[in-house]
């Protein structure tokens, strides 16, 4: 018998090309996601050199980095259009089936993956974009690259890859009410920092995580390059094989269910050994916000504003203090006494149906606070579609918020939708760099629920409390 | 790509860690849709203020740096987005070689197919160099081809690179080029690859 593998040992024998020891291994891509951001330089490129697309209906694009949410059927912004414009030019040229803007399927790349079912066990999908490991919650091997190889990808349909080393992050206990997915990575990457994962894939194991929603795990597997790793990936199981029955590109019939039974014999066997392990307990984790500006600068909401001659060395202590100038924060405040301008709840972290649905139920008839503006941006236009049939519009609607059209919106700010310099955004996105949201504007990463609550408090606040 | 085998040039230092690449190249600046000219955004948000008008309180501005082609900064450089725009940026402001203790993944992986060389040295020599150029107009030696970084006064590291971006950059290849030496091999797999 052969010694026992992890999904990724699995997942990468099954998909080498060729390889020759001490050099990278050719490895074959089974899904190309493309957008309109890093891609038309790639076009250009093949173009150029007389080159096709290998692979086309391997090859998959939307629109999302910079469309608009309000007014979408005029695009103002010239640039943005050209852009788009030349996505869907490339895409007709190249053959490539492509959900544009007014498409029904169109929405965050990491968002209609899924929900399309093109998101499946065991495949390897690239896109150029960092947040492709999203995908890596169905146990499929997902990584985000360059536009040089979104070229190579496009093609030959495979990349050099070197073999990567595997990091086991066990998340076992259980959630707590008003805790969720986006609290467990948040508080993972405080414990470990933001690049515990460089150089590894990761796979998430343990309780906590086999109890999480497809959703949940969606939103582990998307911030796992936020500790540095390219991809994160949960093993499948029936969860999985639940949420992919039926959807538009997952097989059909008796190859569906041949399809399960490899899917499911693709997940870690028993004793097989990873290069390094981290833990985490789900019982000990309360709701977070970062209070910096990189994803590890974060507190549970009972917590305050640290102090940066408490830090542990004079490089942390340095970017500690970065940090509380741009953020315009003091040592020692209570987070939850932090007063906000700005809500979105959105990006390819949190704006699936289930995050919606839960950012909702926070509402209960009040209203948002005088002083904040809020926004509602669901991934793509069937999370949309799903939420207005299920009323959530008009319950955010009435409540004060405003609901948009799908696309990435505040998380990067590409579009109109920007946190203006000085202000502060409670944000269920991934990433509160420095200028992120917009120039000078201040980023506290959250959960749905915490956004929400925030909206109606008009400051952070624990909602486990929030009656 | 340009090959890159010996390498000297002026040191810039940026002596912080974690400069991720939304600093980089902020996302106004994503919008174009060919490769060349960004490196006038480059460390936009840094180097200008909300008026567009230079920050004279951050060192790159300074004409000191102005034809500065090695950049030394801090651990987990690159880290964030996988925006290429963010070496073509680096490359287009006139830098080839990039210093740090550490890199992301995929940052690093983006300059080894720009022609941009990406080292590391331990944090130690790395502050050295920091010192060094944030005293004087400091002069540094990069050579590929025996993985050594020196300069005149005795300073002197040895670095390590995977052998296939080494020979990668050494030669300047294409890597499409390359690859479809083995379409065949491509093909033939294609034939027995079940994906649903």
């Amino acid at each position: 018998m052969s010694s026992p593998k992890t999904i990724i040992e699995k997942i990468w024998e099954k998909n080498v090309v060729y390889e020759e020891s001490g050099k990278p291994a050719l490895l074959y891509i089974d899904l190309h996601l493309v957008h309109e951001v890093t891609s038309p330089q790639a076009f250009e490129g093949l173009r150029l050199k007389g080159r096709k697309v290998r692979q086309p209906k391997r090859t998959f694009a939307t629109m999302d980095h910079n469309v608009p949410t309000i007014h979408t059927n005029v695009i103002k912004d010239e640039v943005s259009k050209l852009q788009m414009d030349t996505l869907k030019k490339n895409c007709q040229e190249f053959g490539i089936p492509i959900a544009a803007m007014g498409h029904k399927h169109q929405g965050i790349v990491h968002v209609i993956g899924p929900e399309l079912g093109l998101t499946q066990p065991g495949k390897t999908i690239v896109c150029g974009d960092s947040h492709t490991s999203t995908h890596g919650a169905f146990g499929a091997l997902a990584f985000g690259i360059g536009t040089s190889e979104v070229e190579h990808v496009l093609a030959t349909q495979t990349i050099w890859q070197a073999k990567p080393k595997t990091l086991n992050v066990k998340i076992d206990g259980q959630l707590g009410t008003g805790v969720t997915a986006k609290d467990l990575i948040l508080a993972l990457i405080a414990k470990y920092g933001v690049n515990f994962g460089t150089g590894y894939v990761i796979e998430y194991t343990g309780e906590a995580i086999r109890t999480l929603s497809m959703e949940g795990r969606m939103t582990i597997c998307n911030m796992s390059i936020e500790a540095g790793a390219r991809a994160g990936l949960v093993s499948p199981d029936q969860t999985t094989v639940n949420y992919l029955e039926g959807r538009e590109y997952a097989p059909k019939g008796t190859e569906f269910e041949q399809a399960k039974a490899e899917w499911l014999s693709l997940a870690t066997d028993p004793g097989a050994r990873y290069d390094h392990t981290v833990t985490l307990n789900a019982d000990e984790v309360e709701p977070q916000v970062t209070w910096g500006t990189n994803p590890s600068q974060c507190i549970p909401i009972s917590g305050q504003i640290p102090n940066p001659d408490q830090a542990k060395n004079p490089n942390e202590q340095n970017e500690i203090k970065h940090a509380l100038t741009y953020m315009g924060l003091e040592a020692g405040v209570p987070i939850n006494s932090v007063p906000i301008e700005h809500v979105f709840i959105g990006s390819c972290t949190n704006s699936r149906l289930k995050d919606l649905e839960q950012a909702a139920s926070i509402i209960k008839g009040r209203k948002v606070n005088p002083n904040v503006r809020a926004i509602v941006v669901p991934g793509s236009q069937s999370v949309k579609q799903q939420a207005e049939q299920k009323g959530l519009d008009q319950l955010f609607k009435q409540a004060g918020f405003e609901w948009r059209e799908p696309g990435c919106s505040m998380c990067l700010a590409m579009n109109s939708d920007v946190v203006p310099p000085g202000e502060r955004c409670a944000s269920t996105s991934n990433r509160n760099f420095e200028g992120r949201q917009g120039t000078d504007a201040r980023t506290h990463l959250v959960s749905p629920e915490m956004a929400a609550a925030a909206a109606i408090a008009g400051h952070f606040v624990d909602v486990r409390t929030f009656a | 790509m340009e090959p890159i085998k010996q390498h000297s040039g002026l040191v810039y230092p940026l002596n912080r860690a974690n400069v991720d690449t939304d600093q980089i190249i902020p996302k106004q600046f994503l919008k174009r849709i060919s490769r060349q000219g960004f490196g006038q955004f480059l460390f936009y948000n840094w180097r200008f203020d909300e008026k567009d008008q230079p920050r004279k309180d951050f060192s790159l501005n300074s004409p000191k740096y102005s034809h500065a082609s090695i950049l030394v900064g801090g651990e987990n450089f690159g880290c964030g987005s996988s925006r290429e725009h963010a070496p073509w940026a680096l490359q287009d402001f006139g830098f080839r070689v990039i210093i740090a203790p550490s890199f992301a993944d995929i940052f690093f992986n983006n300059c080894t197919k720009n022609g941009i060389l990406p080292i590391v040295l331990k944090e130690t020599e790395t502050q050295q160099l920091i010192k060094n150029a944030e005293a004087t107009d400091y002069q540094l030696t990069v050579d590929l081809t025996t993985n050594k970084v020196y300069d005149q006064n005795g300073f002197e590291a040895s670095f390590d690179l995977a052998e296939y971006p080494r020979q990668m950059l050494l030669n300047g290849w294409d890597e499409i080029s390359v690859t479809l030496t083995h379409a065949d091999k491509i093909t033939e797999f294609e034939k027995s690859h079940i994906v649903y």
